[in-house]
């Protein structure tokens, strides 16, 4: 308990004095996970909204089975395989990313895809399709149609994209292999918080672990925030 | 071939089908021969469940094109890729209602807007016909049964359709909700001269609003002819039956 206690005093000491450290820390884990959750969000929206909406897709349980499996990809094993592409050895060692920010944004991305994609397909997936026949009736483009099944789909689409959110900014395993956790390059709070917790440093860490949270908790009050906004009153 | 049968189409018809079937995986729900619709008429299909109705109604809106046999609208050949024009110049109000969830004004104007064209003032227009000026700002999910179907009414109305195709506009419907749409219905006919398309269960309302009535059974016409016709000397024994209650089904 008196841990506990500590780690809130460290917590809103660290944040009240604007630790530079801490503020370098956090801004470095907002800008990898918010540069994966655009790319992510970029690429699995309209993806997941076309796999949702298509009629027909070829071989479509197969690349569901795929989506849901890199649902659960273990964060380590992204890591892995993300820190064997962009080491020497690998086919991508040109691009000299390893452990650079560039590099966990391009882990959190792979990690994140499946979810915004798969959980969208369900969001989208779950809209009635006499919705979309009416919509058309109505005198909707193919384009039109879409967009109106996306906003009524809009709960599940914030839902996809807070998980993925959430999935990749509390993530340590592939953060930590290929980023290195070096200081003032590659540190984000979850690989600062691994390191606190090593050297016996439990109330900093704890308290890197409160910040994380409130970052988490501030992200999806501003995606409800949204959800509201785009909801009744248009 | 096409362009001759059309010019052979008198004025005012709007739609004619000419030997029309729809399959779904091999299988015929749909086997029309002909049927023509007037300008400005309020023809109603009568007709048990199964019988091609809806499926009619999609075709009649190009939502789906037919598997065999051509459609002409206004005297011209429906192509297979229909465009946006002609397609938007009907529209279809289904049995299940569906709104969007917004506002009811929202929903009213929304196919105003897919046009971009000026919405609220047409869309406070609709609202009052149908009786709903008071709710124009209420979640329209949140309505009743009958108040969800004005809504839809109002939403198709506001786009002065040439053609309006109505799916079962009352069913489940209570009698003054029922009363209140069959007039709405009316006046839309007769104040604005729009073709309307009533497929309905309910014989009685085919006869209260229709001009024409037609028997769809099994996804072919049996018979299509004036009211008056159809429900007190019907030519064909299955009319018979049907508008006498006998048949089973």
């Amino acid at each position: 308990m008196q841990t506990i206690l500590d780690s809130l005093r460290e917590a809103i000491k660290l944040l009240a004095t604007f630790d530079p450290e801490l503020l370098e820390i956090i801004g470095r884990s907002l800008q990898v996970t918010l540069a994966a959750l655009l790319i992510s969000t970029v690429i699995g929206l309209p993806f997941g909204a076309a796999l949702g909406m298509a009629r027909r897709v070829p071989a479509r349980a197969g690349v569901m089975a795929t989506l849901y499996t890199g649902m659960a990809l273990p964060p380590v094993v992204v890591g892995l395989f993300v820190y064997l592409l962009l080491s020497r050895a690998g086919p991508l060692s040109m691009l000299d990313w390893l452990f650079t920010p560039a590099a966990m944004i391009s882990a959190q991305v792979i990690i994140a895809l499946p979810l915004v994609t798969g959980l969208t397909v369900a969001a989208v997936g779950g809209v009635d399709t006499d919705l979309r026949l009416q919509v058309r009736a109505l005198g909707a483009t193919g384009w039109q149609t879409a967009l109106v099944v996306m906003a009524e789909a809009r709960v599940g689409v914030l839902v996809a994209v807070a998980a993925a959110f959430g999935a990749i900014i509390s993530e340590v395993g592939a953060v930590m292999l290929v980023g290195g956790n070096i200081a003032g390059k590659t540190r984000v709070l979850t690989t600062a918080i691994v390191l606190e917790t090593r050297k016996g440093e439990f109330a900093l860490a704890l308290a890197l672990g409160m910040v994380l949270l409130l970052l988490a908790f501030i992200a999806n009050g501003l995606l409800i925030r949204f959800g509201r906004d785009i909801g009744m009153e248009r | 071939m096409h362009s001759v049968i059309a010019n052979l189409i008198p004025w005012d018809m709007l739609f004619s089908l000419d030997r029309v079937s729809k399959e779904y995986n091999s299988r015929k729900v749909l086997d029309i021969d002909h049927l023509t619709i007037e300008r400005g008429e309020v023809l109603a299909i009568v007709g048990p469940n199964g019988a091609g109705k809806s499926t009619l109604l999609r075709l009649l809106n190009f939502l789906e094109p037919p598997s065999s046999g051509a459609i002409y609208f206004d005297r011209r050949l429906v192509p297979a890729r229909v465009p946006l024009a002609l397609r938007r110049r009907v529209t279809t109000v289904f049995q299940r209602t569906q709104l969007l969830s917004r506002s009811v004004t929202a929903n009213v104007a929304f196919g105003l807007q897919l046009r971009d064209r000026d919405a609220p003032g047409l869309a406070a227009a609709a609202l009052e016909r149908v009786g709903l000026a008071d709710m124009a700002h209420a979640p329209a999910r949140k309505l009743s049964g009958g108040e969800m179907q004005r809504v839809a009414l109002a939403r198709a109305f506001v786009l002065q359709p040439d053609a309006l195709l109505l799916d079962e506009p009352t069913a489940n419907l209570d009698p003054h909700n029922v009363s209140l749409i069959e007039r709405v219905i009316a006046e839309q006919n007769e104040a604005h001269g729009t073709t309307i398309v009533l497929v309905t269960h309910n014989i009685f309302q085919a006869r209260r609003i229709a001009h024409r009535c037609g028997l769809l059974l099994e996804g072919q016409l049996v018979e299509v002819t004036n009211v008056e016709t159809f429900f007190s000397s019907p030519q064909d024994a299955r009319t018979s039956a049907f508008v006498g209650g006998k048949m089973v089904y």
